[in-house]
């Protein structure tokens, strides 16, 4: 017999035993994951798959070079900071060298600059690339990874052939770019220019880029899974992105206009002609989609650099022993992951009484427990992804 | 002496001793071919070559010294593991791939035990396999294999049920449940089901990969996100069963499918008495296509969210298999 007051106790049994007491799981991610991109470590509160209270922790890779760059001389320091981010090892040296420079109130003769350009461009393609390939294979499509970097590795093979050094060049020299090959006293001081047929070739591979990221476009973009995983995941406000200070093709993705290389001087930017891609959500695939236009127009910049390249010194007059008059400055620039500045503060001596190094991944990854909270773990690894950071950029 | 042999198969032990070893050896054979395979076709897509040195040509051998590597491996067990549950998880796994082999028709008469519920026995003895990666996952005492082994229990529910339905309209049509029973139904009618049974056989396919737990569904091993779901912490030969299961499953997946939709060891216009001995090559030439497909799949798209692979079973396959089963059964009573 069951009467009314039953059914109702019944019922509020039911209640009870709906709400079921779970625990929730404390899950490390990292330092040593598949997709942290090195030794970022997450530590995360997870209720089924829903990840809570994320706390980054990050210094497992530090390597202290604000503090080595103290006991360093200036033409020493390129070799510490083109370890930064070492993606786009290149990109690194240009604002410190220049911070230098403004400091030491040096004219850099303007193929040496040039020359910059060119090589800081294709340090951001061949960044960019980089995420092409690991951002697909962060959400299991593996073969974007290979087309990627099969054009990466041309460009490298080019920066190889100009600075000698695929990751690392170390080819700037204050005043300019390294300009003899083994001066000494014995040998004749012969000014050393590019490679010939550098110019001609990296014009072609340029060519290559362009076909093979319309290549990447299909395959990725035009994929309904990897839309589905990407629209509308860890969309990121232009507000909080920029409290948040982060920069770069993550900010432009949010729809912020912002590009260092249109308002600052570093170098010669403003004499060509290109866009500043932006995305409309800022979600995972406008951050995407961002990195890959500027793939393009990154390019297109290099095509317009050879071919206006003008002739000249590559070195300008500079003292043998480098002393950097006593002041300070703050030099930034516009890096593949973002804003890249240096606070150099001189005292007239050797090498610099200390520098402060900004690096674009350390202030965008500072983002992370506030995009991922509510996410669910497979959206963890794809918006960590498409934050495209380096943890030597990270950690310094 | 022939005399001899045919009154040694006559005799039940040693004819059953004679499948299961046939079978046993068939496991690691289609384990090798298929790994194979993946790793040439892979290279071809990815634009690199692939395994190029062990054997001398093409890298043949490279999957038998994979196997031997693994052999030598030290059987790791975590300490944090339920050991006896960990010991014995890839035990399921492989049982509900071998299992499979017993129905599948590889010619006229050439079939380890024809079972008058040949299907429904297939499908399963195929979700055992399940019950392992769940064994896996739980006794690990690693979170990342727990949210593996449940994601895999999770895609189990979504998944049956839209590969059992599928395959109900090819057993309308046929009207038997027998996996030989169906290829004679399509052998009289003429034409493999899959003329008609385009939407069963696209379901049965989509299911069949989650089944395998193979991209875009692999999100039970999502190695950028679970590091290597279910199977992290196995090592040596425990994770050698797992990996052989998983490539001896994309061949008994795609027999049957061939089996029920394409017209299994029978191709229209060859006749029937070579069938005998043509068969089998039919048969394989047919699992070879399904099996390039997969691998074409498993590297062209990126993985589903487990979220999304739910929506997409309960919200499109179930509904569109039942529309299916209706269809054909109006059709079947109709015509």
């Amino acid at each position: 017999m069951t009467t009314d007051q039953d059914y109702v106790r019944h019922l509020s049994d039911a209640q009870v035993s709906v709400e079921l007491e779970t625990e929730d799981m404390t899950l490390n991610i990292g330092p040593q994951h598949p997709s942290t991109h090195g030794v970022l470590r997450l530590v995360a509160r997870i209720d089924g798959e829903r990840c809570y209270d994320i706390k980054p922790v990050i210094g497992y890779m530090h390597r202290g070079y604000e503090k080595l760059s103290e006991v360093r001389t200036y033409p020493q320091i390129t070799a510490l900071v083109n370890r930064i981010d070492w993606v786009s090892g290149y990109a690194n040296e240009i604002p410190f060298i220049v911070a230098a420079e403004k400091l030491m109130e040096i004219e850099v003769p303007e193929r040496a600059q040039y020359i910059r350009l060119i090589l800081t461009e294709m340090a951001r393609v061949s960044s960019h690339l980089i995420f092409m390939a690991s951002y697909p294979l962060e959400l299991g499509a593996a073969t974007p990874l290979f087309f990627a970097l099969r054009d990466r590795e041309r460009i490298l093979d080019l920066i190889e052939s100009v600075t000698g050094g695929r990751f690392h060049p170390n080819f700037n020299r204050i005043g300019g770019v390294k300009p003899n090959a083994g001066a000494g006293p014995t040998q004749k001081k012969t000014p050393q220019d590019l490679p010939s047929g550098f110019l001609a070739e990296t014009r072609d591979a340029m060519d290559i880029v362009l076909a093979s990221v319309d290549e990447l476009e299909t395959l990725v973009a035009g994929n309904e899974i990897f839309l589905a995983r990407t629209k509308g995941i860890g969309v990121l406000p232009p507000e909080v992105a920029a409290s948040y200070g982060v920069s770069g093709p993550n900010l432009r993705a949010s729809g912020v206009k912002f590009d260092l290389r249109k308002v600052e001087d570093y170098l010669p930017y403003d004499r060509f002609d290109f866009e500043i891609p932006v995305g409309e959500n800022g979600d995972c695939w406008d951050r995407w989609w961002v990195r890959l236009a500027e793939i393009r127009q990154s390019a297109t910049i290099i095509q317009q650099a050879i071919d206006s390249l003008p002739s000249g010194a590559l070195q300008a007059k500079v003292p043998k022993i480098i002393k950097v008059p006593k002041g300070e400055t703050y030099v930034r620039a516009e890096n593949p992951k973002g804003e890249m500045g240096y606070y150099l503060v001189s005292d007239g001596g050797l090498g610099p009484y200390r520098l402060k190094i900004r690096s674009a991944s350390f202030s965008n990854i500072s983002i992370l427990p506030w995009i991922l909270e509510g996410a669910l773990v497979p959206d963890l690894i794809a918006i960590m992804g498409s934050l495209d950071f380096v943890l030597g950029d990270v950690d310094r | 002496m022939i005399e001899f042999i045919t009154d040694l198969f006559a005799n039940f032990w040693v004819s059953l001793g004679g499948k299961l070893l046939l079978v046993a050896l068939m496991v690691p054979l289609f384990g090798m071919v298929f790994g194979f395979a993946e790793m040439k076709l892979s290279a071809k897509m990815q634009s690199r070559i692939g395994p190029y040195f062990a054997g001398g040509r093409w890298g043949w051998a490279q999957l038998i010294a994979d196997g031997v590597k693994f052999f030598q491996k030290e059987d790791l067990i975590p300490a944090a593991a339920d050991r006896p549950v960990f010991k014995w998880a890839p035990i399921p796994v492989l049982v509900g791939t071998v299992a499979l082999f017993v129905v599948i028709p590889f010619g006229p008469g050439l079939i380890f035990y024809d079972v008058s519920v040949g299907i429904f026995y297939a499908l399963a003895i195929s979700s055992l396999s399940t019950i392992g990666v769940l064994m896996a996952g739980w006794s690990s005492g690693n979170k990342y294999s727990l949210m593996g082994g449940l994601r895999a229990a999770g895609q189990l529910i979504a998944y049956e049920l839209p590969l059992v339905l599928a395959v109900v309209g090819s057993v309308i049509l046929a009207g038997t449940m027998s996996m030989s029973g169906i290829v004679e139904a399509q052998i009289e009618a003429g034409y493999p089901y899959v003329i008609f049974q385009f939407v069963g056989f696209g379901i049965f396919m989509i299911a069949a990969l989650a089944e395998l737990t193979r991209i875009p569904f692999d999100m039970p091993i999502a190695e950028s996100e679970l590091v290597m779901g279910y199977v992290t912490e196995y090592s040596g030969f425990r994770f050698l069963f797992f990996f052989l299961a998983e490539f001896a499953n994309m061949f008994t997946m795609s027999a049957i499918a061939a089996t029920l939709f394409l017209g299994g060891y029978w191709l229209p216009f060859i006749p029937e008495s070579t069938l005998e001995f043509a068969g089998p090559v039919i048969l394989m030439g047919k699992v070879f296509l399904l099996v390039f497909t997969m691998i074409w799949f498993r590297w062209t798209f990126p993985r589903l969210r487990e979220d999304q692979l739910q929506t997409l079973a309960w919200k499109w396959l179930i509904p569109l298999a039942l529309i299916n089963i209706a269809v054909t059964a109006v059709f079947k009573v109709a015509f």
